[in-house]
């Protein structure tokens, strides 16, 4: 398991990491936590000629309110994301997902930004930030942009990130008050989930006023069950109301097929785990 | 407690019996010692293989240029290059004389036979550099069909090696009839079809990948007289008898060490591909070499485990005792035939019959080559197949005639009156309790609690159905009298050798032909031999792991250290009491039949006077008033050859509770009351026992090494080769009861493998119970929720489902790079 040799590029500052790209441009990958792209250099899977350390750059990291969102620097572990007071009250989805994630060790290294860079459609963090209606700012040198989750996430492992650019913030829309929940799906605990649901509601009078749902590993992104969110607005948070919204959750899905399961099985957990993932955020 | 004057002769000063923490725990946890991997010499060379990414091809041509002439890089040689310098690899187990086996070179030079199979290495100045030249061999492949599915390759569809004309290597049977151990099976059957019951289910054994800790690894230092090989293995012994067999080279030229090795399971007791390509390129080139494998590789081409299809007859009588069982196995191989091979079935041939007294028994088994990754020992080795088999039959029948699982149990097990009990199957098992165990495990289980619960459950149609498995297993362990294993065609002996080495100031060494690797032998070993000579716990040093040290040995599998290697040590060790008495009764002007040895002291029978084993020990040292004719000298050694084989058993409860909307599984509670004997250290016992469960649980519901179409290996990382953690078990309900074997002089019983051997079926038993009322009465292992949810969709039909699919692609980078393939891990691009 070692991988083919290369350079390494520690800048200080995001200028800095932005110049060391352009300059080597696809022969370059940048390394956040390391707990995916250390996997594929080891395997031998990639071969990149320099690898670019964003671990250095103190204004990549930490939380902070910013209004009507709270902002999340690309850098932050996921340790802190999920223990993170801001994060608990505004976008507790994002912690509740964070809480689920692989294991402590990996929790402490791998960072928010490099999993969503990293867009793996079974990766916890994409359908959260889904739902929650994320901003993914994005930098280059000519500046940066700010794309929302709807089109950040492109296909298998491909986002709207250019191969000159660097993911530097998400910005999540405060969801103050709502009650949220990820159920994921697993065979044992440290791994990826099977199918996972993301579910934030706020409860209005035991009567569903808003609801986001957002679905793991239903296909090559992560996906929105829009017509379920639809369907759940102005319902009682019971089991047969939630139960018959939730039948929708599959609805223009393309879940894979693979070892843990074929596309027909994935497309009724995601039935049944969206149920309980509502249900539970609704507090019922 | 130094002194051994100190040592009051108490039962509880007693070193047998207490929980020791283990002496090498603090360099085994602390990594502070000693691995193959760590060890460098002088001028060391790094070896890379470069692998077969084909299953089945035809080697057209190897270009090695490229990689010779990279930084770095010594030599790359092919498996012409090297010639009749790589040797063999051995099969020590022929099981019928007729077997065909395919030869076995480490590197072959025409065709490859499994995906992963090594042909050609780089030596390199590091490993790094290695690794990459590995990437610059061109090799050029002419792919064959390849043999993959066990039955189809059975039927012989595509042969896996087109020379021997069949996939079949060797048919083997044990009629009981014929034996004189019982009757016609196949009349007992016939009767049951027209006034019995006839259960027919045909079982899969998945395969599996023994997954130790620490991946191989082989240093060969070829600078001496004698060619010195550490490496990662359960067997020094053995190998080195291997290497010598298969290479040529004087047995006598040969020094194998084992240094800490990190886990073995039976999948580091053979003589690898990797061990003869690092011992012949170190005597080739003159200088040490190093050959760690990765993970990948390990999961590959290291040999995989069980793999078997299960045809199954049971005939009963109307109210469920048991007149005949049939076997018929078809057991894969992989491709080649391993150092036990087609063995490892056989093992379970006198198994299958467990604790039943079943009058008419009949096994066969045929093995079977095919173009994966070749099968050997893993934990277990033969007798989790059969216990599992039998234990989910005894469930069936119970369901059939519509009773308790423990009750059809109860009314076909040996009782305990009845030992020793010659079974169906030739063995005569000496001890143990059934009912007493099975009383225990009920009654710390809350079997009847649960079971209520169960009822509940079930009337009130709950979404989560809770499901309560039995397996009262029994297995024969303690490997192995060398007569029956000379009955059995098996090349060596089962005996094993002890020593003892009184040092001068009292100190006591003592060498093991057995090689722990994890097992904790230098605690277990101490304690008893402290027992034994009187001496303290920490004045023992247990040597082992080196042909040098400890000469002579069979080493550690099969749960045999301590019933077989442990059994060498006390003989050893009353022989050094024997060798000191008439230099006590010298010394103490007494009469040698005045001697006696109790809690460390010689004491002159009827007198207070008496010397301590350490007062002894320095008398033969300085040897200065010895009486005559007495060697100075109080060193002994002892083999050892068991007379029979050594049966635990135990029962083991297992509560499940199965989601019926998903299919996902859970395990509640779980119980087992194993009867191993005299328990030396109930800590180790403890681990050894969670580990085993572990194990055996994880082939219930998690672990499956699945290959796609074309033969590659699907589950070729953890990923995918699911293992569990601490977070997926649950607290074990872990108790004893005591029957002491009578075939040892400590009354031990094999621990090592009884959890693995006994939890599989309680698991799998437990979740088709949680079921049954749904119309299933099987799903095939592993039990994943998908298998589970299909089932219950489906009636039953779709929990027997083979995996397919392909891997999970978290680690797919694809993301506008060119990707480089690891051509030295055999991936497929
Ligand atoms: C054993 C194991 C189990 C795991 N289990 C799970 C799990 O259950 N659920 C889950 O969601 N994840 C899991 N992961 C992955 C984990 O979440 C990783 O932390 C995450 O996917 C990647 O984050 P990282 O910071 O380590 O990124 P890295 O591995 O450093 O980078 C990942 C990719 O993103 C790119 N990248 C990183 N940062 C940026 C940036 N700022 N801008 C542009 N590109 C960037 C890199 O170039 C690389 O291509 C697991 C990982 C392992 C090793």
């Amino acid at each position: 398991m070692i991988p083919t040799q290369f350079e390494y590029v520690a800048p200080a500052t995001v200028q800095e990491a932005l110049t060391a790209l352009a300059e080597h441009g696809d022969e370059a990958k940048v390394i956040a936590g390391g707990q995916s792209l250390l996997p594929v250099l080891r395997m031998r899977l990639n071969a990149p000629e320099v690898v670019i350390d964003l671990g250095g750059i103190p204004e990549l990291r930490g939380v902070r309110d910013d209004g009507d969102a709270i902002v999340i620097g690309a850098m932050t572990t996921h340790h802190t994301v999920l223990n993170d007071p801001l994060v608990a009250e505004h976008a507790a989805l994002l912690a509740r997902a964070g809480h689920e994630l692989a294991d402590a060790q990996i929790r402490h290294r791998g960072t928010i930004g490099g999993a969503l860079a990293h867009a793996d459609p079974a990766g916890d963090l994409g359908a959260p930030a889904l739902a929650l209606s994320a901003q993914f700012v994005i930098t280059g040198s000519a500046g940066s942009r700010t794309v929302p989750a709807d089109e950040f996430f492109v296909d298998l492992f491909e986002t709207a990130i250019g191969e000159d650019e660097l993911l530097t913030e998400i910005r999540v829309p405060k969801h103050t008050g709502w009650g949220a929940h990820y159920e994921k799906f697993v065979r044992v605990a440290h791994q990826w989930p099977i199918v996972a649901v993301a579910a934030a509601v706020r409860v209005a009078g035991g009567t569903i006023a808003e609801a986001r749902v957002g679905l793991t590993n239903m296909g090559s992104t992560p996906l929105r069950a829009r017509s379920v969110e639809e369907a759940l607005v102005g319902q009682p948070a019971t089991e047969d109301a939630v139960a018959q919204a939730a039948a929708r959750a599959a609805e223009g899905t393309n879940p894979p097929s693979d070892l843990n399961g074929a596309a027909d099985y994935r497309t009724h957990l995601a039935q049944v785990l969206t149920r309980r993932a509502v249900l539970a955020a609704a507090g019922a | 407690m130094t002194a051994v004057e100190d040592r009051p002769d108490t039962e509880s000063a007693k070193e047998i019996g207490r929980d020791r923490r283990r002496k090498e725990d603090q360099r085994l946890i602390t990594g502070r010692t000693r691995w193959t991997d760590n060890i460098a010499l002088p001028g060391m060379l790094h070896l890379a293989m470069v692998r077969s990414p084909f299953a089945h091809a035809r080697i057209v041509s190897i270009d090695t240029e490229a990689a010779k002439t990279a930084d770095n890089v010594v030599a790359v040689l092919t498996g012409a290059d090297l010639g009749d310098a790589q040797g063999v690899c051995i099969n020590a187990w022929a099981i019928t004389t007729e077997q065909l086996a395919p030869t076995h070179v480490p590197m072959p030079t025409d065709r490859v036979a499994f995906a992963g199979e090594t042909v050609a290495v780089v030596v390199a100045r590091s490993a790094a550099a290695a690794r990459d030249a590995a990437e610059l061999v061109d090799v050029e492949y002419d792919e064959l069909p390849a043999a993959l599915d066990l039955k189809k390759s059975a039927a012989d569809e595509v042969l896996a090696h087109p020379d021997l004309g069949t996939n079949k290597s060797a048919f083997w049977k044990f009629d009981s009839e014929e034996a004189g151990t019982g009757g016609n099976v196949d009349q007992a059957i016939e009767k049951a079809r027209g006034d019995g019951i006839v259960i027919e289910r045909e079982y899969r054994q998945q395969r599996l990948i023994p997954a130790f800790m620490e991946p191989r690894s082989t240093v060969v230092d070829p600078t001496g007289e004698q060619i010195t090989m550490w490496t990662a293995t359960q067997i020094p012994h053995v190998l080195r008898f291997a290497l010598a067999a298969g290479s040529g080279v004087p047995e006598s030229k040969i020094r194998v060490i084992a240094p800490d090795v990190g886990g073995g399971f039976g999948g580091k007791l053979q003589q690898t591909p990797e061990e003869m390509i690092t011992f012949a390129v170190a005597r080739r080139l003159g200088k040490p070499v190093r050959y760690t494998e990765t993970r990948s590789e390990s999961l590959m081409a290291g040999h995989h485990g069980r793999d078997q299809w299960q045809k199954l007859t049971l005939s009963a009588e109307k109210d469920g005792t048991v007149t005949g069982l049939k076997v018929e196995l078809t057991a894969d191989l992989g491709a080649y035939v391993a150092i036990l091979g087609g063995g490892v079935p056989v093992l379970g041939a006198f198994m299958f019959n467990a604790i039943y007294k079943f009058p008419a028994y009949q096994f066969n088994c045929q093995t079977v080559l095919t173009n994966k990754t070749w099968t050997d020992a893993y934990r277990g080795a033969g007798r989790p197949e059969a216990t599992y088999a039998i234990e989910r039959l005894m469930d069936e029948l119970a369901a059939e005639v519509g009773v308790d699982p423990l009750v059809i149990r109860e009314k076909n097990w040996i009782t305990h009156e009845e030992f020793p009990f010659t079974t169906v199957a030739g063995l005569e098992y000496d001890s143990g309790n059934y009912e007493a165990a099975t009383e225990k495990a009920k009654a710390s289980f809350g079997y009847d609690e649960l079971r209520a619960e169960q009822r509940r459950r079930r009337e009130a149609g709950d979404r989560i159905q809770l499901g309560i498995g039995v397996s009262t297993f029994t297995e024969m362990c303690g490997l192995a009298p060398s007569r029956v294993l000379g009955s059995l065609n098996y090349g060596a002996g089962g005996w094993e050798h002890a020593g003892v080495r009184m040092l001068a100031t009292g100190k006591v060494e003592i060498t093991t032909g057995t090689s722990a690797h994890g097992q904790g032998h230098e605690t277990a070993f101490s304690q008893i031999v402290a027992d034994r000579l009187g001496v303290a716990f920490e004045d023992v040093e247990i040597l082992h792991g080196d042909t040098q040290i400890a000469h002579k040995g069979m080493d550690t599998y099969g749960s045999r250290s301590l019933v077989v290697g442990g059994e060498a040590l006390v003989r050893a060790a009353d022989k050094v009491i024997e060798k000191a008495k008439p230099i006590a009764a010298h010394l103490l002007e007494a009469s040698v039949d005045d001697i006696e040895f109790s809690a460390g002291r010689f004491g002159v029978r009827g007198t207070d006077q008496g010397l301590a084993m350490a007062e002894i020990a320095m008398a033969a040292f300085t040897a200065h008033n010895l009486p005559d004719g007495v060697e100075a000298t109080l060193d002994s050694e002892a083999t050892y050859d068991p007379v029979n084989f050594n049966y635990p058993h135990g029962t083991h409860l297992c509560a499940m509770e199965v989601d019926t909307e998903t299919g996902g599984v859970l395990m509640r509670k779980y119980t087992c009351v194993d009867d191993i004997g005299t328990i030396i250290n109930p800590m180790i016992v403890e681990g050894q026992v969670h580990g085993g469960l572990a194990q055996g649980i994880s082939q219930a519901l998690w672990e499956e090494a699945v290959y796609d179409d074309s033969g590659t290996l699907v589950s070729g990382s953890f990923v995918d080769y699911l293992l569990p953690t601490t977070a997926d078990t649950i607290s074990f309900d872990v108790h004893h009861n005591t029957t002491a074997s009578t075939t040892n002089t400590l009354g031990t019983k094999g621990v090592g493998e009884a959890g693995t051997i006994a939890s599989t079926p309680a698991v799998v038993n437990a979740v088709v119970d949680a079921v049954r009322h749904l119309g299933i009465h099987d799903i095939q292992m592993p039990c994943t929720p998908e298998r589970v949810w299909r089932a219950i969709h489906d009636a039953g039909a779709g929990g027997r489902a083979e995996t397919e699919g392909a891997a999970a692609p978290h680690f797919d980078e694809s993301t506008g790079m060119q990707g480089t393939v690891d051509r030295t891990d055999g991936a497929q691009s």
